[in-house]
């Protein structure tokens, strides 16, 4: 098994109610499977993940990126930083 | 300087943070909040972040500009929380001995920063609010 930290941020945090947990997944899981495995504890984030990316250890990772012990998986919305909302609609 | 920031954002120490003898260019992009977006009246801002992935993204793009244009210091500052009209959100400062490859590197920076940093808006509108 192995034990990985989730982070939420934004509307994620939001309907999670929090900002982080820790969920165990079998060794070599796919990162893409998290939002999957994390409904049952936080059922209203399934109306949010069908656009989410990804994040391994702070950097973005493919969907089929085998998950390991110790893991820190950020659950990514489309990104909004900056200042002027147009060019990402 | 790469940073997410709780802290209003000081534009004057920014450009410091640049100011180099041989740099004969500073160029420097401020975003603000907008009272509108889209038609509908904006009360404030709230944005969130994943400050230490944001700040390795800051770094990768910073190395981006370096390797498309010879600048001599770049540096980059993005606030988050509560965010009222008017406020600096996020500010970019890029120093080079001519004022193009400044110029360029900063309009390269910030449309890099909008695409690829993980950092997010929600809009608070009088009567709702979303993250957009």
């Amino acid at each position: 098994m192995a034990r990985v930290k989730v982070l939420f941020f934004a509307a994620l945090a939001e309907a999670a109610g929090r900002r982080e947990t820790y969920i165990e997944v079998g060794e070599g899981e796919a990162v893409g499977r998290l939002p999957a495995l994390l409904v049952a504890a936080f059922p209203r984030l399934d109306a949010l993940c069908a656009n989410v990316a990804f994040a391994v250890n702070a950097e973005y990772a493919a969907a089929d990126r085998a998950l390991r012990d110790g893991d820190e998986v950020a659950l990514i919305p489309p990104v909004s930083g900056g200042c002027d909302v147009r060019d990402h609609t | 300087m790469f940073e997410i920031t709780r802290e209003p954002i000081d534009i004057l120490r920014l450009n410091e943070s640049v100011a180099r003898p041989e740099a004969g260019g500073i160029a420097l992009f401020i975003g603000v909040v907008r009272d509108h977006n889209l038609g509908r009246a904006v009360d404030h801002l709230v944005y969130d972040a994943y400050p230490e992935m944001a700040e390795l993204q800051m770094r990768a793009i910073a190395g981006e500009a370096r390797a498309r244009w010879p600048i001599c210091e770049i540096t980059m500052s993005h606030r988050i929380g509560r965010l009222e009209i008017g406020e600096v959100s996020v500010a970019i400062a890029v120093s080079s001995a001519h004022r193009l490859e400044a110029i360029e590197a900063c309009h390269y920076a910030i449309d890099r920063l909008k695409e690829s940093a993980p950092i997010w808006k929600k809009e608070v509108w009088t009567e709702g609010e979303a993250w957009v």
